[in-house]
């Protein structure tokens, strides 16, 4: 919980891990740069006096998790949101059974999310079925872009996607998180490209997307898809940190946000540990759209700050929130956008 | 032959190179990547064009970068005393693949022939469309700012455009998609060159409006990346 002039916002940190990046899990020279790449936004994004060096990035301890988070930073739930990426670490860069065994210890703290991957075929949704009984999933986070083998992606509209995603509809694995990043199959494909979303967002109208990072580097494009699938959303994390280091361009990345979407489908993360939620909730409560820019996106009012900080994630895996935080409104509808329902607020 | 000073024939063609990179653009940002700072070293010697690139990242995207190294070595081999050229982009995943595949002349699809599925037009294209909606937004902007009203941008012609960075920005993009660049070509166009009704307007050049902050905050984005990854770098 974050109070400030006042106010209270509760915090729901979407996108957390608990990571491995050492030298001694990496497998091969991929390994070594995914991690320096991690790094080098860390480095370029953070406020100064928060960069870490390499060692603490690389492999940092559950304490300092702990404090960071909750300790120091306001949240008070944390999703952990997996990252295998067997194919450059020896034991997974941040599995669900790593970020489980740090759930187990912290009762009511951290929610853990799932994954899969459709070229496991059969036998994968054998053990999508046992991940999500032994973890109580409501959700999971994919990798269009990850490399298997002589892989080097897939799409959400491959045959075998559909298969998962009908199995995550019966399981009840409503949240479905997506991270768009470099390297897909075939190689002369935009990497980025966010198209299959919008595929299976209408194929799947009972499951939520939540497109990490707003699709960035192709913010347009998601924006375009998002006004027009009600159960698409946009998760913040990597957009956060330019509060910091470019707030105009964050203030036309919000204000673009809530043009297309709206207010209610927009949710806050702090990558941990690329950035660290204490200062990114701090600067983003104390933030507003720049007066000159304001005729263009207006303001970034208090009860949009509550809903983008913890209460639209607060609805999407059913938590309870405390009457003290309730926003006052239910935002405006956005273009394209469906009718919301009142924001979450359970007794 | 052996040069043991640099000679001023030799220093022409060096200021040469550098014109020449400057003409290779990033796609996906739309900027010469001489201004990106994508060019970590660029020399000659007895008429070999040394290039060496490097790219924010690891793991930027190979297709992008591939385009990037092969547009350099077609600029260079298009140089006035450049005879032979080396092109390479270093600290990159898929540098060997690309690098081996550019001095070969292998294309895309020869240079990762596993995973390629054709070569690079579409993507090329798909880009050069982006870059073209994102100037286009630019120069309206300017004319709704000295008074023009969003539906009388349906009948505009380029000829309305006063002489600007925005309006040369945005010529250059129509030529590059074969589009007119006659005075009387009309300036608001679908993605194909074709005419936009007055009611449609407003809504393409409101996506016009979020692809020019997405190409922009790119830009702006990998510049800080570039800084960061390689900090000692003076230009």
């Amino acid at each position: 919980m974050y109070t400030k002039d006042g106010e209270n916002y509760f915090i729901v940190d979407s996108h957390t891990h608990f990571w491995d990046g050492s030298p001694a899990n990496q497998a091969n020279r991929y390994g070594k740069g995914f991690i320096e790449c991690f790094y080098d936004y860390h480095r370029n994004l953070s406020p100064e006096e928060w960069v870490w060096t390499l060692e603490k990035f690389s492999k940092y301890s559950e304490r300092d998790l702990l404090h960071d988070l909750f300790e120091v930073g306001y949240v008070d739930k944390a999703i952990f949101q997996p990252t295998y990426l067997s194919d450059f670490y020896v034991n997974g860069f941040n599995t669900t059974e790593q970020d489980g065994a740090v759930a187990e210890r912290n009762p009511g703290k951290f929610i853990v999310n799932g994954a899969w991957d459709p070229r496991d075929g059969e036998a994968g949704l054998d053990k999508l079925e046992q991940l999500a009984q032994r973890w109580d999933l409501k959700g999971v986070k994919l990798y269009t872009a990850e490399w298997k083998g002589d892989s080097k992606g897939w799409k959400l509209t491959d045959p075998w996607s559909y298969r998962y995603l009908e199995k995550c509809e019966a399981l009840g694995i409503k949240n479905i998180h997506i991270h768009k990043g470099p390297t897909i199959y075939p190689l002369n494909r935009d990497a980025f490209d966010v198209a299959d979303v919008d595929d299976v967002a209408t194929a799947f109208p009972n499951l939520t997307f939540i497109v990490e990072h707003v699709g960035l580097p192709r913010l347009e494009d998601f924006c375009w898809i998002a006004t027009q699938e009600p159960n698409v959303l946009g998760g913040l994390a990597v957009v956060m940190p330019f509060i910091h280091s470019r707030p105009r361009y964050f203030a036309q990345v919000i204000g673009e946000l809530l043009y297309w979407i709206g207010e209610d489908r927009i949710t806050f993360a702090s990558d941990y540990a690329i950035w660290q939620p204490k200062w990114l909730i701090e600067k983003f409560v104390d933030f507003q759209i720049p007066e000159d820019m304001q005729s263009e996106y207006g303001e970034l009012t208090t009860d949009a700050k509550k809903k983008i900080l913890g209460l639209n994630a607060a609805k999407l895996y059913d938590l309870e929130v405390p009457a003290e935080v309730a926003a006052s409104s239910n935002g405006g509808a956005a273009v394209g956008s469906e009718p919301v329902s009142p924001a979450g607020v359970t007794a | 032959m052996v040069t043991t000073r640099v000679n001023s024939g030799e220093a022409e063609t060096v200021a040469q190179v550098w014109a020449a990179l400057a003409t290779v653009r990033d796609p996906e940002l739309d900027q010469p990547v001489t201004e990106l700072g994508f060019v970590a070293a660029a020399s000659v010697e007895d008429g070999t064009a040394r290039v060496r690139l490097r790219l924010p990242t690891y793991f930027c995207a190979p297709n992008f970068a591939y385009l990037m190294v092969a547009d350099a070595r077609d600029a260079l081999l298009a140089v006035l005393g450049v005879s032979h050229v080396d092109v390479r982009l270093d600290d990159h995943f898929a540098a060997e693949e690309i690098n081996q595949g550019v001095a070969e002349a292998a294309g895309f699809e020869g240079s990762f022939p596993a995973h390629a599925n054709g070569e690079l037009d579409e993507l090329r294209a798909t880009f050069r469309r982006k870059a073209h909606l994102a100037c286009l937004e630019r120069a309206c902007r300017k004319l709704i700012e000295s008074g023009w009203h969003v539906e009388e941008l349906a009948h505009v012609q380029l000829a309305d455009l006063p002489d600007s960075p925005e309006r040369a920005s945005l010529v250059r993009r129509r030529a590059e998609l074969g589009m007119s660049t006659e005075d009387d070509a009309r300036l608001f166009t679908d993605d194909g060159g074709g005419p936009v009704e007055a009611g449609q307007v407003a809504g393409r050049l409101r996506f016009a409006k979020a692809v020019r902050v997405s190409v922009d905050g790119n830009a702006a984005f990998c510049r800080g990346l570039l800084k960061t990854r390689y900090p000692e770098e003076a230009s």
